[in-house]
């Protein structure tokens, strides 16, 4: 402890010297004697000059205690020169470390790395904490706040204190702020601990909680524990808060790629009432033809999806289009048969695709841009692919609605789906419109398709696996509306995800699937029925 | 016009006919015929291996679940897509009292607990395996475990009027949710696996060569018994009732019929008949597990009644046993093709043959069929109908 | 007649139960329809309507399209429910809480405007299954025809002409006879209160003339509502007319009396 203690003061003292003189260079040669005792073999001796290169406020330090930590650090065994080195054929190029001119090539067994131990990296990393924090660049000092936030270690207030009165960027101070303040917390002054702890209190950052954690539990100061132990409280409120945003979140995404999936099937059989069972084939198609596109353009995968959604919506469309002419349209007026016929049409589909690339899964890749997550906070962070399948499920929701709405083909569509006869005679080629409509619910199947690829396993299975819950979902919503498909994919995922905890993933599933079935038995139209006397013939 | 007036005249004539004294010609034919070619010796020309025995008395009781299927849709216009489940809940039924019947002589030799609860740790049989050791009270489960599945789920969705393609999505989804609570270890129904590795039935070994024929015989009498219920059912009063409702519902009702009651029946039935059908075929396949509440399963029982013929009791039968013959000829000769040949003939039959092979060669149907006209010559005619099909 | 309007939200209604809570307005008539209103998204097919048939009476509807005449029959053969209104038969039974087949087994019956029959039954099973007797599942499960049965059946293809046709399927039937065919199941039903859409539709004249004469001969022990366009079949019918506009009642008495009113006459005829 008091080892600790002692390196901490050492170490901070030189921080302290370089703040002090920021830009009067100390003589050079202090930094080369500095860092000349760091090749020395005692850790003490090391770690007092990592503090004299600290000290020394020579804009180089950064670069050598980054090198350093990294194990890039050596001593020409020959001209006891500190050197750092590149690798290439049949030895190392050395480069002065200090002067950064180049060096003679040596054999392997030439130079020997500058140790360190664990300890000393700690030491070195608050080190380059602190000097990054006086960075000119806002994006390093921000960083640079935050690692000591993790890790912030109680001789740095004056450090600390310094770098909060230059500062003006705001996300910065808060870090700072909250580092002086876990600080104090273990500081001398009770009543200047408890003022942290207040400062503390609703901070979103984990290494706070352990902070006050720990706090709450020394058993010294009773006061203290007990605003720690509240603050903590509020905490973990906030954070029940975050994690239901969370679950909504999920549950969200998951309802977007429910929405996705049966979005295509609200046309087919929403709009004009047939009962499409190789609705699941089609978003497999879509998904596969994002595999072939991806395998077209092996060098472009980045870019491959604005393709594949093109290209799967004018796949499947044609798809469906020839469905529709050659079976559904035989069977208009008998939604039983039509539902035995387009199973058949998904057997089918599923054995053309075993064959002509093979029974296995393939594979599809996720580009760059969709991984990784945007962090909100310590309790709650989103993961960009959810995010944009989010993004694209509105997307694609508001580009079916404008067609709908807004299009010659959009009302001729409604015109044929409300009285087929009175359209026909207005003019209103009915059968063209059937074609388009049944292509339109197939192509954008196929676009779901390629959200699922990103998601799910690519195979002949795929369509199985969503074609009850596509259905549940637009017997849900209700029949023949676009916004019930939307609110009802959403309810869906939402109860999905919130049942997940309590209950493990299937069950949930379960429940949900009893759920429809129950809520069919009390309103059979779904959420948004329509009324009225049409409804009834 | 003539009407009997005395009921068993009334079952005279419903079982008079040519259809029902050839299908139970042949079913009570075979059920004698199969044993004995099968006790033939090898050697000699017409033997029938046991193999073939254990086959064909598979495909029986798809033709009696093929019945059960029909009653409900091709009479009474349920299209029920969740028959597998009533199928499986008869075979479970049926798994767990062979189960039970294994006895310490499991892989780990636990004297009550089958293999698969000692594996995942289990100390007691959970209560709802009570009982299944008896073989009689198994039986009675066969029956009541999917008849009051069906009652239950029939009472609500018939109720609330839920009809035509709402229905078959119910019915699917309810398979789909049972098939992901089998898959589950906790139900304690062996998850995943299922429940095999039978021994004996009534003290009898399973593999032998005579319980293949007993159950071969089983399966026949199963089949022309549950043919001559629903041939009763049909020819009765009844039986004219549900061609009402399939064929116009609401008219049915303002005749002061309450549907749901009736559809409530015969689903009702329909499901016991499936769990007698299951509870047959547990046995001679050795393996009973959740993939028999697949989805898909429940849609290929529909396509068998298609092709064969909906609202032909003979009809589903035949078409039970020649889809599930090629099935075996297919899946074994050309694998790649079968469901290629599957979804073909799903599509061929709707478009081409809406009476399916039945329709065919009968001019006088067991209980008739508004649609006189194929699809195909229908759709070309100018007027299109406006309501739904049966 | 909007009295009961008022008296139900006070809670008295247990119409069904205690006939006493019913006014006498109610009690004497065979229907009687106070206040009824539906609406579809906003557009109200009845409005107001109140209406009363006596036991023995027959009653012609008549009135332009959407006047709300097919919506009044949904609303007695339990159909549709009212949004608001009382709908009671026989002065003391509440129909608006009650089903279709409850409704029919209480004695209305109704022919609807498009004939439906059973098609793929036939002619003798038509009436067969119309026929009155215990419409409970077991009863009907093991119920067998009775020599009683067969006479009335026998009696009822005679009386819509229809005994050369028994064995046929319905669905073979010409338009005609399909309408025949229907009128004959309402008889086998035996109701008190037959409602009937447009009997005439798609009839020859001479059909139109023998259909006229039968309803006036089943109107002697039953009450009859008629909805119809066909003036020439209303007048030979001679009956009492109600004329429904909007939904609600606008005229009523004879169709010489309807038919001088001059507010029957712009909406027939628009202005």
């Amino acid at each position: 402890m008091f080892r600790a203690f002692a390196r901490a003061i050492v170490v901070v003292l030189g921080f302290l010297a370089a703040v002090q003189v920021p830009n009067t260079a100390v003589a050079a040669s202090d930094l080369d004697a500095a860092v000349a005792k760091l090749t020395e073999k005692s850790f003490s001796v090391k770690e007092a000059a990592i503090a004299e290169i600290v000290a020394s406020g020579d804009p180089r330090a950064v670069d050598l205690l980054s090198a350093y930590l990294e194990g890039g650090l050596f001593r020409n065994k020959k001209t006891g020169a500190i050197v750092t080195v590149e690798k290439t054929e049949g030895g190392y190029l050395t480069t002065d470390a200090l002067t950064g001119s180049a060096l003679e090539k040596v054999k392997k067994r030439g130079v020997k790395k500058i140790r360190i131990n664990n300890k000393l990296r700690g030491i070195v990393k608050t080190a380059l904490g602190a000097l990054q924090l006086f960075s000119d660049s806002t994006e390093t000092r921000l960083k640079a706040a935050r690692t000591i936030l993790a890790n912030p270690s109680p001789a740095m207030v004056g450090l600390l204190e310094k770098a909060l009165a230059q500062e003006d960027d705001a996300d910065i101070r808060e870090s700072l702020t909250h580092s002086l303040a876990a600080l104090k917390v273990i500081g001398d002054d009770p009543a200047a601990r408890i003022a942290a702890v207040s400062t503390l209190s609703g901070s979103m950052d984990p290494s706070i909680w352990q902070v006050l954690g720990r706090a709450a539990d020394q058993k010294d100061d009773p006061a203290l524990a007990a605003a720690a132990q509240q603050a903590l409280e509020s905490i973990e409120n906030q954070k029940a808060i975050y994690s239901l945003i969370e679950t909504i979140f999920f549950g969200l995404s998951l309802g977007a790629v429910l929405m996705l999936a049966a979005v295509g099937l609200a046309i087919t059989f929403g709009v004009m009432g047939v009962i499409n069972m190789a609705h699941g084939e089609m978003l497999m198609l879509g998904a596969y033809t994002t595999f072939v596109v991806q395998s077209l353009m092996p060098n472009a995968i980045e870019y491959s999806l604005f393709v594949a959604i093109p290209a799967a919506f004018i796949v499947t469309g044609l798809v469906g289009i020839a469905i529709e002419r050659s079976i559904i349209r035989l069977l208009y007026g008998r939604p039983l048969e039509t539902l035995l016929a387009t199973f058949g049409v998904s057997l089918f589909l599923q054995q053309a695709v075993r064959t002509i690339f093979s029974p296995l899964n393939q594979p599809v890749t996720t580009p760059d841009w969709m991984s990784g997550f945007y962090a909100v906070n310590g309790a709650l962070s989103l993961t960009y692919n959810r995010l944009y399948i989010i993004a694209f499920c509105i997307l694609v929701f508001v580009a079916l609605l404008l067609v709908l709405k807004r299009t010659p083909l959009g009302l001729q569509m409604r015109a044929v789906t409300q009285n087929r006869a009175m359209a026909s005679s207005m003019g209103i080629r009915t059968g063209r419109v059937d074609a388009l409509t049944f292509g339109l619910g197939s192509g954008i199947a196929g676009v779901g398709g390629v959200a699922l690829s990103q998601l799910t396993n690519v195979g002949p299975n795929l369509g199985q696996a969503y074609i009850v819950d596509s259905f549940m979902v637009v017997v849900f919503g209700g029949v023949g509306n676009l916004w019930g498909t939307l609110v009802g994919a959403m309810t869906l995922g939402v109860a999905n995800k919130f049942m997940e905890p309590f209950t493990g993933a299937v069950v949930a599933k379960i429940l949900v699937l009893v759920f429809i079935i129950l809520f069919i038995q009390r309103r059979p139209r779904g959420l948004f029925a329509l009324k009225g006397r049409a409804v009834e013939s | 016009m003539s009407s009997p007036t005395r009921f068993p005249s009334f079952i005279l004539r419903s079982l008079s006919g040519r259809a029902p004294v050839t299908v139970l010609t042949l079913v009570l034919g075979a059920a004698f015929l199969v044993p004995v070619l099968n006790l033939l010796p090898e050697s000699n020309l017409f033997h029938m291996p046991t193999f073939m025995v254990g086959l064909v008395g598979k495909y029986l009781c798809y033709a009696l679940l093929a019945l059960s299927v029909d009653l409900v849709w091709g009479y009474c216009g349920i299209l029920s897509l969740g028959h597998g489940a009533f199928f499986a809940l008869g075979g479970y039924a049926m798994g767990m009292h062979l189960m039970r019947q294994i006895g310490d002589r499991g892989v780990y030799g636990h004297p009550v607990l089958p293999d698969f609860m000692v594996f995942l740790n289990w100390d007691v049989l959970p209560w709802y395996w009570y009982g299944f050791d008896n073989f009689l009270f198994a039986m009675v489960m066969v029956a009541l475990v999917p008849g009051i599945l069906a009652f239950a789920f029939g009472w609500f969705a018939f109720r609330s009027r839920v009809t035509g393609v709402y229905l078959s999505i119910i019915t699917q989804a309810m398979t789909y949710a049972l098939l992901l609570a089998f898959f589950r270890n906790d139900m304690g129904f062996g998850g995943n696996n299922g429940l095999t590795d039978f021994r004996d039935l009534l003290g009898l070994d399973l593999r032998s060569d005579a319980m293949r024929r007993g159950l071969f015989i089983a399966s026949a009498l199963a089949l022309a018994i549950g043919y001559v219920l629903c041939l009763l059912v049909t020819s009765s009063r009844l039986g004219k009732v549900l061609v009402t409702i399939r064929d116009a519902e609401s008219r049915s009702r303002f005749l002061g019929y309450r549907v749901e009651n009736f559809k409530l029946f015969v689903f009702t039935l329909s499901a016991i008949l499936a769990g007698v059908a299951g509870a047959l075929y547990v046995p001679q396949v050795g393996i009973i597990n959740p993939g028999e509440f697949s989805p898909i399963n429940s849609i290929e029982i529909v396509i068998w009644v298609a092709l064969g013929g909906r609202g032909y009791l003979f009809g589903a039968i035949f078409g039970a046993l020649a889809v599930n013959a090629a099935k075996s000829y297919f899946t074994v000769a050309f694998p790649e093709i079968w469901l290629f040949f599957l979804g073909a003939l799903f599509i061929l039959t709707t478009l081409f043959l809406p009476r399916g092979a039945a329709g065919l060669i009968t001019r006088n149907p067991d209980a008739g069929s508004a649609t006189v006209l194929p699809a195909w010559l229908s759709s070309i005619l100018p007027v299109r109908k406006g309501e739904s099909g049966s | 007649m909007r009295l009961r309007a008022m008296i139900k939200p006070l809670g008295i209604a247990a119409l069904s139960g205690s006939p006493s809570d019913v006014p006498t307005l109610a009690s004497g008539s065979l229907l009687y329809l106070d206040g009824v209103s539906v609406s579809f998204d906003g557009f109200k097919a009845l409005n107001d309507l109140s209406m009363i048939i006596k036991p023995g009476e027959m009653r012609s509807i008549i009135g332009p399209n959407g006047a709300g005449k097919t919506t009044m029959m949904d609303v007695i053969t339990g159909k549709t429910r009212p949004d608001t209104g009382d709908v009671i038969y026989d002065g003391r039974v509440d129909l608006t809480s009650k089903d279709e087949a409850t409704i029919a087994n209480l004695g209305i019956g109704r022919k609807f405007q498009k004939p439906t029959v059973f098609e793929s039954h036939t002619v003798w099973d038509n009436i067969f299954l119309a026929l009155k007797q215990d419409r409970r599942v077991f009863p009907v499960l093991f119920g067998l025809e009775r020599q009683t049965e067969r006479a009335r059946i026998q009696e009822i293809l005679e009386t819509t002409r229809l005994s050369d046709l028994g064995s046929r399927p319905a669905g073979s039937l010409s338009h005609g006879q399909k309408q025949w065919l229907e009128i004959g199941m309402l008889l086998a039903q035996d109701p008190q209160l037959l409602l009937i859409d447009e009997p005439a539709a798609g009839m020859t004249d001479a059909e139109t003339e023998e259909t006229a004469v039968l309803l006036k001969d089943i109107a002697k022990t039953r009450s009859v509502i008629v909805v119809e366009h066909d003036m020439d079949f209303i007048r030979a019918l001679d009956v009492r007319v109600t004329v429904l506009h909007e939904g609600s009642v606008l005229a009523e008495g004879t169709l010489d009396q309807v038919s001088a009113n001059p507010r029957v006459v712009e909406v027939y005829l628009g202005r």
